[in-house]
């Protein structure tokens, strides 16, 4: 592990066959800090992008880095653990949030499970509700709080708030923003050109499978030409 | 003549019953007319050069090695159909050569090793018939079910993947739903002997004219052994499907009826 090493870099990345390329050979960096939108019209493969950084996809071709290491050469499920995941949409386990945050870490008890809930925005009663009956809202946070309990290094999210309300939504960016300043990078996915202009540190713009721009949000205003 | 005789004649009245199926086909538009006819006369050809050749090998002077044949056979069948119902399973068909094998030797190995049925022509074919047959049977519903169960969970399964649990775990309540799917008809039906089911072996021989009571000992016997293969080749078809299903690295395969989005 390199830590002067960005931490994800996409070195003439495909996914997808020839005739269907999901990416094509995109060469793009993502930095340690921060917390970075990586944008885009519906399909251009911003999903595609952050799922090859967890391993739930592989490249055809080229070679997927996290902090310098290729990340093929990552036992899959330790790397997992450490590059967190939160859905489009909420998917909770049956049974109650505390044996969905289980789930996640077998070890947990309620104290930390609340701690947990509290660094999803959660009170501590939620861990005995049952995790089918939650809102949107409350759900995705549960998600959150269960992808917390593998003490992730970094948090992918995955256009987490596509699925919620305004004020559900403006909640979980708050939650984003506050896993940024306690020093956890976070990688969000956005199709929103307003959401990419209130969260993001760092941006880089797909379209067709390519890497259009990249760099500081300031500099690339670009996003919000979209 | 024995009163479970039935003659050429018999089979032609029993026909009768094809025709009403048919005049409901027509009168409803259910376009089935065809399909029906093609059954018809497909199951008598079959059934009439299958019994011929019962004739044949349950001869005692006929070689026990055209028996064994015969099962292989049936084996071989039984996994080429499981392979045509779930396609998108890799190398299923050899998962279900292994699950209806084992099925058979578990069943043969009980029927024969403990003595409950003599080693004979006109025991092992039909053993087997009805032991691979509904082996077979629930090894094609927990492949599709499986199948289908992780492509409309992948969302799910994906959750689990992305917390670090391994294939096995991420796939587990799936494979367990999948599995009682697939062995809950035959362990009701086993509840139900007697009461709503007259299960066919036991039906059959008191129609040809065997005590009831002893038919009843044979169709138990029956019963317990397609209990015990049923359940032997659901749970290796699904165990070797679902491992199948994951790659090395503990990634679902892509599923034909996949609707994960692609942003």
């Amino acid at each position: 592990m390199t830590e002067a090493a960005p931490l994800f870099s996409f070195e003439s990345v495909s996914v997808g066959p020839p005739d269907a390329r999901r990416l094509d050979r995109l060469d793009a960096e993502l930095p340690v800090g921060g917390l970075t939108v990586i944008a885009g019209p519906s399909g251009s493969g911003k999903s595609t992008l952050l799922r090859l950084c967890n391993r739930l996809e592989v490249p055809s071709a080229g070679v997927v880095r996290h902090r310098g290491t290729d990340v093929a050469q990552r036992d899959p499920l330790q790397l997992r653990r450490e590059v967190a995941m939160v859905f489009q949409r909420p998917v909770t386990f049956p049974g109650t949030v505390l044996d969905n945050l289980r789930e996640a870490d077998p070890a947990c008890d309620e104290q930390r499970g609340a701690e947990l809930l509290e660094r999803a925005g959660l009170d501590a009663s939620f861990l005995t509700r049952d995790a089918g009956e939650l809102s949107g809202g409350e759900a995705q946070r549960a998600c959150l709080a269960r992808s917390l309990a593998t003490n992730p290094r970094v948090m992918l999210m995955d256009e987490p708030t596509s699925a919620l309300d305004a004020k559900a939504s403006a909640v979980l960016e708050r939650l984003g923003q506050q896993l940024v300043g306690a020093g956890t990078p976070v990688v969000w996915v956005t199709h929103s050109e307003a959401q990419l202009r209130r969260l993001a540190d760092h941006v880089l713009l797909l379209e067709g499978g390519h890497a259009q721009r990249s760099g500081a949000a300031k500099e690339v205003p670009g996003g919000a030409e979209r | 003549m024995r009163s479970g005789d039935v003659g050429y004649l018999g089979l032609a009245a029993s026909l009768v019953l094809i025709a009403v199926a048919l005049a409901i086909s027509l009168r409803l538009a259910l376009r089935l007319e065809r399909d029906l006819v093609v059954s018809v006369v497909r199951g008598l050809v079959q059934l009439l050069i299958v019994g011929a050749a019962l004739a044949i090998i349950i001869d005692p002077d006929t070689s026990l090695v055209w028996s064994w044949l015969w099962v292989a056979g049936i084996v071989v069948f039984a996994a080429a159909t499981n392979k045509r119902r779930a396609p998108a399973v890799p190398g299923l068909f050899w998962i279900a050569l292994v699950a209806n094998g084992a099925s058979a030797i578990v069943g043969f190995g009980v029927a024969f090793g403990l003595g409950i049925f003599p080693v004979e022509g006109r025991t092992l074919v039909p053993i087997a018939g009805m032991l691979i047959g509904n082996s077979m049977k629930s090894g094609i519903v927990v492949a599709e079910r499986l199948v289908e169960a992780l492509a409309d969970g992948r969302a799910e399964v994906e959750a689990r993947l992305a917390l670090g649990q391994p294939w096995t775990a991420a796939s587990r309540p799936i494979v367990r739903s999948a599995l009682r799917v697939a062995l809950s008809p035959q362990i009701e039906n086993t509840k139900a002997l007697g009461i709503v089911f007259l299960p066919g072996a036991m039906t059959g021989l008191i129609l040809a004219g065997v005590e009831p009571l002893d038919a009843v000992l044979v169709q138990l016997a029956l019963m317990y052994l397609i209990l015990g293969g049923t359940a032997t080749t659901t749970a290796i078809t699904a165990l070797g499907s679902v491992r199948r299903l994951f790659t090395d690295d503990h990634r679902l395969v892509a599923l034909l009826r996949s609707r994960r989005d692609v942003g």
